[in-house]
């Protein structure tokens, strides 16, 4: 029964990722994302790790994601353009990388000799009570870093989104920043200045 | 009969793997950004299943970090993307060659 779960749910997120990696539309991507982060938070079920589940589909579908979703329906993406320039080199190069860490990773496995077989799942290995018992105690300071952690990253996030205020990014006429004039350059017609998209 | 727990590693190096053909070739940010997320994942699981056979919860507290190291991860990088197609007018990373020497 463990087996046929198991199974089912590793082919489906292996599946998915592929077509997380391999799909032209970003949306799409992201909705595929979505279904190996379920499959995902079922095999952490089956790990004896059912509080993990329940943030993984809270806190990643139900929220990265979204987020994920907004940011693409404000910028519009829509598929990926094929640009030629560097396009086959890039792809060899990936697919060692990727062969070279799974290969690292395999050969690692290969190498430890420890006991393949899990045990029984045991109630005090489930227990949320000492899970949280753990967190509030052992792991505390951790705990409370990562609450700094993530409200820096709120004020970072809305210092970064923000729409600039009027006068603050777009640079007074006839006199670009210094941003703008590096992007120009280097981008050669691509960009237009701050100021006349508004 | 359980599932030993080499499946559940080589399940991870394959999906870490995927990820890493994903952030090396995509050249949308926001894919790329999916990618490393899925990298983050396979080794959330690997993590678990190391739990699991040692029987220690603190491998469950530190992939609840993870969690939320992501989450924080995601809204800058999300937002450090709007920023710079608010400046750009894309997200594609060929385009993005400022930084190149």
């Amino acid at each position: 029964m463990e087996v046929a779960i198991f199974s089912i749910f590793a082919f489906l997120a292996v599946a998915f990722a592929v077509v997380v990696v391999a799909h032209p539309h970003p949306v799409k991507s992201t909705m595929s994302m979505v279904v190996v982060l379920f499959c995902l938070a079922v095999l952490f079920v089956l790990l004896g790790a059912p509080f993990v589940a329940a943030l993984q589909v809270l806190v990643y579908t139900g929220a990265i994601l979204v987020l994920f979703l907004f940011v693409l329906m404000l910028l519009n993406i829509g598929r990926e353009r094929a640009t030629p320039s560097s396009q086959p080199a890039q792809r060899w190069v990936a697919l060692i990388g990727a062969a070279f860490f799974a290969g690292f990773l395999g050969m690692l496995m290969w190498r430890t000799h420890g006991p393949d077989t899990l045990d029984a799942l045991t109630p005090d290995y489930l227990s949320i009570h000492r899970l949280s018992w753990d967190l509030f105690t052992t792991w505390l300071l951790p705990f409370e870093l990562v609450g700094l952690l993530l409200l820096v990253a709120v004020v970072a996030a809305y210092a970064l989104a923000r729409a600039p205020l009027p006068g603050e990014m777009s640079a007074p006429p006839g006199e670009a920043t210094a941003l703008q004039s590096l992007a120009a350059n280097g981008e050669r017609g691509n960009v237009e200045p701050e100021g006349a998209e508004r | 009969m359980t599932v030993p727990i080499s499946w559940y590693l080589v399940l991870a190096s394959v999906l870490f793997a995927i990820g890493t053909v994903g952030a090396l070739t995509r050249r949308n940010g926001i894919t790329i950004f999916l990618s490393i997320e899925l990298m983050l994942n396979a080794v959330n699981l690997m993590i678990l299943a190391y739990a699991r056979l040692l029987g220690d919860q603190a491998g469950q507290v530190i992939v609840f970090f993870v969690l939320a190291v992501a989450a924080a991860e995601a809204a800058i990088g999300l937002a450090l993307f709007i920023a710079v197609y608010r400046l750009r007018r894309t997200i594609d990373v060929n385009r993005l060659n400022l930084l190149r020497w």
